[in-house]
């Protein structure tokens, strides 16, 4: 099991050629308070980069981008009824869709959680 | 200048604070070549409210006033009475010069009438939800079918043949860049709407089916069996009420299985005004929100747990979604909306109904009376407050004919389809609760002389 | 003496300092609150007399309605008071200052109300033979000839219903131009500074849309403009003024290049208000512009619509603007719809709405223009220049003024949250502004400023009132930059205090729902 991030705030634990994905910390703290949040269906490509999930606040819509390339094999479907699970437990309960990997070796180029941290200083 | 009150004396003192010599300074981004050095040539100066007043008036009386004469145009805009305390009402400033409630805090007005609006419209329409208003019918129309095709992601929109003519141009025209692909045809001259043909012809590609109700033609159809057939195809059903007073005595699209409903909502409180503004309305299925284009207004609580209401849903909207927002409407149509909710206020569930039924039964007898003339036909026996007759005469000729004598007849389905040979001697005759009996007979008498 | 005050009433002072109880009724004196119609009103309610059943027959057969709608009724007193007191928990343009940034909230002339209630403008039907209607097609003629002298343009189409469909038709003009000579671009190129619906419509219209970067001073960067110009552009969307209210100095040379590069230039004309009478946009090579009516040309905006969108064309364009339009013939006005446009309008790109667009407005608008004439028009560009200017001034000590480095602005000021204490930002100075007794102003718009504030007095307030709005907005703001806590729970005076946004976003109530009507027995 291991965890890596992006430069657009996502986040992406991997485990075997399977991995979930959701926002960190610092993404819904700048959001606010999260009221809707479209994660993808089952069985959709997703591309390096492409996006793959909507999250909005009552002012503002963002689009979360997958991290690496995969097929999704589940949504969020806790997030359908309660997206404020999205701000209480970013990293955990408000995770937002698991992957089955096609190109792990896409993972090479993220950042790990030291390097986030240091990222998100600089901002 | 009446509606300025700046002075020399304060234009020079603030001149002073900004720290320019002239106005002129205040231009200087503006290209030396476009600016201009004095007032627009060619056009008048500034004119008094007399003046104004009396050249407009003037414009005026050179139109024939619907309510000064034998009266009878349908066809999506209908002449009803609009009880004197709606315009009074509307007119209050703080309603007429309030802008979008952007500041829910200080419109709570605007806000608590939107929440009434959309309520009352959605229990007409028969819908789950309704938006705070769409521009008017027809635009309306075309949003409800970009609509079905961002739920269904499928591409194909069979239109009906009732659906009134500018709805089917407006569709046709924005269809043309958004590579929707809508089946339209014009209408035939039958008893019956072309339900039965709509259902033969959805398959697994069509993202909606949209019909009139009732139709271009007047004609009612039951949409139980259409919404039926969509549903097992997985297309939407989208129902277009141009008429919503008819709602009072028909039962509702939404009832009968649509799964969105839109109209124009002209005919409560609005009144004719030569096509504009007028006001859409636009409802659905409560799973369908999101999808939806256009103002909510949700309610909810303050700071102190009073309840109140604010736009809500709005990252659906153009101003925060940019290119990817579900329509680029901005403003609605607030003022119309207020209009309408207030002369159904007034009505209520009693008053909608007496006022439908007042207005069927007048159809109804004038369309017996009108087909007794020779020369004259009922095409469709089932209808609302509007029905279309078959005259042994093209009806565009007898319209103006009539119009010279002072009376207005109707809408000659050759105005409307210039290109169908076959309707060239349609008109669709509308009667309301303002058309008197009397009118009825003007009209029955001159169309005799007219057509022997 | 007489009977020594009989009635008993002895006029007093009253003991002062002690807080008000709560009131029984909720109510604050003039302060009322006002339950909504489901509450107080009743299905067996009418306030109208029914018109006499007339003698007919039925012909609905099962068609006719069984269920009940579910609407309440109130008599016309209780309607009458409903509405008014609603009326009086907004704030209105009549009621004092509504400096909302690119909304142009200028004082509406009750004269233009007045003649578009002229029956024969309110009470004719847009299908009635034209011959009926030749005053009305005259008034729509005349409007035609303001709009495009005041524009410098070749042609107006009138029938867009507000200012996001009015840039609907332009787009869509583009594309019928470019489909006419077989050229398919994909792309409009949108700045930073531009108004949202931009980016909204021209995707609408199919267009792939990419954003062009603002420069440091608040206006298009032509350098990247220019760079990004090719085959694949159909054209670019600008704001002039934009929305930072900066006059865009370089749109002549940007039309130039866009021309040269096969491309239209599209102007968002919302802040049209600030160059009428002194700028023509045709002289800057625009091929389209919408102009807001219900902004420049005071037409009320209704608590949010109907508005009016006409868009004026250039030479290029004008064969391809939609249906309908009016035109003068030797017998009169005719109207030019689907049946007659083969003939000498073959190219329309189609028809936008249902009949002939916002008459209503047209007559408004008309009533207003005629009014100022063109010399008076130029003076409302003037003195909405001149306040914006006195605003951004007289504030620049006090909030952020991102570009007031820029020179002068035109019609509106630009400020931001910049300075203000940590954890105090531009909702805090708006909602201090409504206890202060104003509209705040349009605020977190644009996006190229952090917390912005967008100050729009426009002409029709007096120096006084300016003045009383800058010293309140000094006052405001100072508080602000003190990290005045009460600042943080305003609005404090207003009918409601801060309303939860979120709340009402995650579980949405759009209707009323009361108890489940009882079904009528069929």
């Amino acid at each position: 099991m291991s965890r890596h991030y992006t430069s657009d705030h996502e986040w992406i634990d991997v485990d075997g050629d399977g991995a979930t994905v959701g926002i960190t910390d610092y993404a819904q703290g700048q959001l606010g308070d999260i009221v809707f949040v479209e994660v993808p269906d089952e069985g959709r490509e997703v591309a390096k980069g492409g996006e793959a999930a909507v999250v909005e606040s009552v002012k503002a819509a963002s689009d979360v981008y997958a991290p690496v390339s995969g097929t999704v094999t589940q949504g969020n479907p806790a997030l359908v009824d309660d997206p404020s699970l999205v701000n209480s437990d970013p990293e955990g309960e408000g995770w937002f869709f698991k992957l089955r990997l096609t190109h792990p070796s896409e993972l090479e180029g993220l950042m790990d959680e030291a390097a986030y941290k240091e990222f998100v200083s600089g901002l | 200048m009446r509606y300025l009150p700046l002075t020399t004396d304060d234009r020079s003192a603030m001149l002073a604070t900004i720290g320019a010599a002239s106005i002129d300074d205040l231009f200087v981004d503006v290209p030396q070549a476009a600016r201009l050095d004095g007032p627009i040539h060619g056009l008048p100066g500034h004119a008094s409210e007399l003046a104004v007043e009396r050249h407009l008036t003037a414009l005026a009386r050179q139109n024939t006033v619907a309510g000064e004469v034998p009266f009878f145009l349908g066809c999506g805009a209908y002449r009803h009475h609009v009880p004197a305390s709606v315009d009074h009402l509307i007119q209050r400033g703080e309603f007429l010069t309030a802008y979008t409630p952007y500041q829910p805090e200080i419109a709570q007005g605007t806000l608590q009438m939107l929440f009434e609006f959309q309520t009352q419209v959605a229990r007409l329409l028969g819908t789950d939800v309704a938006n705070a208003s769409m521009y008017d019918g027809s635009t309306a129309c075309w949003e409800a079918i970009t609509m079905a095709r961002r739920v269904t992601k499928r591409a194909k929109a069979i239109v009906s043949s009732g659906l009134h003519p500018h709805y089917v141009s407006v569709a046709n025209t924005m269809a043309k860049f958004t590579g929707d692909v809508l089946e339209t045809a014009a209408p035939t001259l039958d008893a019956d709407p072309d339900t039965a043909d709509l259902i033969a012809r959805i398959d697994d590609d069509t993202s909606c089916v949209v019909v009139q109700y009732p139709d271009i033609l007047g004609r009612i159809g039951d949409l139980s069996e259409l919404a039926a057939a969509c549903q097992v195809k997985k297309a939407l059903l989208i129902a277009v009420v141009t008429e919503p007073v008819a709602l009072g005595a028909i039962r509702s699209p939404g009832e009968m299985g649509a799964d969105i409903v839109v109209g124009e909502g002209q005919s409560l409180g609005v009144g004719l005004q030569f096509g504009g503004p007028y006001v859409g309305l636009f409802g659905c299925k409560e799973k369908y929100v999101r999808q939806m284009p256009g103002r909510l207004c949700g309610q909810t609580q303050d700071a102190e747990g009073k309840r109140g209401f604010v736009l809500t849903l709005s990252t659906r909207e153009q101003h925060i979604r940019r290119e990817k927002a579900t329509s680029n409407i901005c403003t609605n149509s607030g003022l119309c909306a207020l209009a309408f909710s207030i002369h159904m206020t007034l009505l209520g569930e009693k008053g909608l109904r007496g006022l439908a039924e007042a207005n069927h039964l007048a159809a109804s007898a004038a369309a017996d009376r009108l087909a007794q003339l020779a020369g004259v036909e009922l095409v469709t026996p089932t209808f609302f407050n509007e029905f279309t007759l078959k005259l042994s005469k093209e009806a565009r000729p007898v319209v103006r004919t009539l119009a010279d004598r002072g009376i207005l007849a109707g809408v000659s389905l050759g105005r409307l389809y210039p290109d169908a040979p076959d309707l060239q001697n349609g008109l669709v005759v509308a009667v309301t609760e303002t058309a008197t009996a009397q009118d009825v007979e003007a009209l029955a008498r001159a169309l005799e002389e007219v057509l022997a | 003496m007489s009977a020594i005050n009989q009635s008993g009433w002895k006029p007093e002072m009253g003991s002062g300092g002690t807080a008000a109880a709560a009131t029984f009724t909720g109510n604050r004196a003039l302060m009322l609150e006002e339950a909504l119609i489901f509450e107080i009103g009743s299905d067996t309610t009418c306030g109208v007399d029914l018109p006499e059943t007339p003698k007919g027959t039925s012909r609905l057969g099962k068609l006719a309605r069984a269920k009940p709608i579910g609407l309440p009724g109130l008599s016309e007193p209780e309607t009458v008071r409903h509405y008014t007191r609603l009326s009086r928990q907004n704030y209105g343009i009549d009621l004092g200052f509504f400096p909302l940034g690119s909304c142009t909230m200028k004082h509406n002339p009750r004269l233009n109300e007045k003649m578009a209630r002229l029956p024969g403008f309110a009470d004719i039907h847009p299908l009635q033979p034209v011959d009926t209607v030749q005053g009305a097609l005259g008034l729509i003629h005349e409007l035609q000839h303001w709009l495009v002298t005041l524009t410098g343009m070749d042609s107006v189409a009138m029938s867009p219903k507000a200012g996001a469909h009015g840039e609907l038709c332009g787009i869509l003009a583009i594309r019928a131009a470019l489909e006419a000579r077989g050229d398919a671009r994909q792309v409009i190129l949108v700045p930073e500074s531009a108004h949202g619906t931009n980016p909204a419509t021209a995707a609408f219209a199919g267009y792939k849309v990419e954003d062009v970067p603002a420069t440091p001073e608040g206006r298009v960067d032509v350098a990247a403009m220019k760079a990004r110009l090719g085959p694949d552009v159909a054209g670019v969307m600008i704001t002039n003024p934009n929305t930072c209210g900066l006059f865009e100095r370089d749109l002549r040379e940007i039309s130039d290049m866009v021309h040269a590069a096969g491309g239209f230039v599209y102007c968002d004309g919302a802040n049209f208000n600030a160059i009428v009478g002194r700028v023509r946009p045709g002289d800057l090579g625009v091929d389209a512009m919408h102009i807001n009516l219900h902004k420049t040309f005071s037409t009320p905006h209704g608590g949010g619509g109907p508005g009016s969108g006409p868009v004026v064309f250039s030479k290029a364009l004008t064969p391809f603007a939609p249906l309908p339009f009016v035109e003068k013939t030797d017998e009169g006005f005719a109207l030019v719809e689907e049946e007659n446009a083969q003939d000498h309008h073959a190219s329309a790109f189609g028809r936008m709405v249902a009949f002939h667009g916002q008459m209503g407005m047209f007559t408004r608008a008309l009533s207003y223009i005629m009014s100022h004439g063109a010399d008076g028009l130029r003076q409302v560009a003037e003195d909405a220049v001149l306040n914006a200017n006195y605003v951004l001034r007289s504030l620049e000590g006090t909030l952020d003024a991102p570009f007031a480095g820029s020179g002068p602005c035109m019609h509106e000021a630009l400020l931001s949250d910049d300075n203000l204490a940590e954890g105090f930002s531009t909702l805090d100075v708006a909602k201090g502004l409504i206890d202060e007794g104003f509209h705040p102003m349009t605020v977190y718009f644009p996006l190229v400023v952090h917390g912005a504030m967008l100050v729009e007095p426009t002409e029709t307030e007096s120096k006084a009132a300016l003045d009383q709005f800058i010293g309140a907005l000094r006052s405001v703001a100072e508080r602000a930059k003190a990290a005045d806590p009460s600042l943080k729970s305003a609005p404090h005076f207003a009918p409601r205090r801060r309303l939860d946004e979120t709340l009402a976003a995650r579980k949405p109530v759009l209707v009323w729902k009361d108890a489940p009507l009882a079904e009528a027995a069929e």
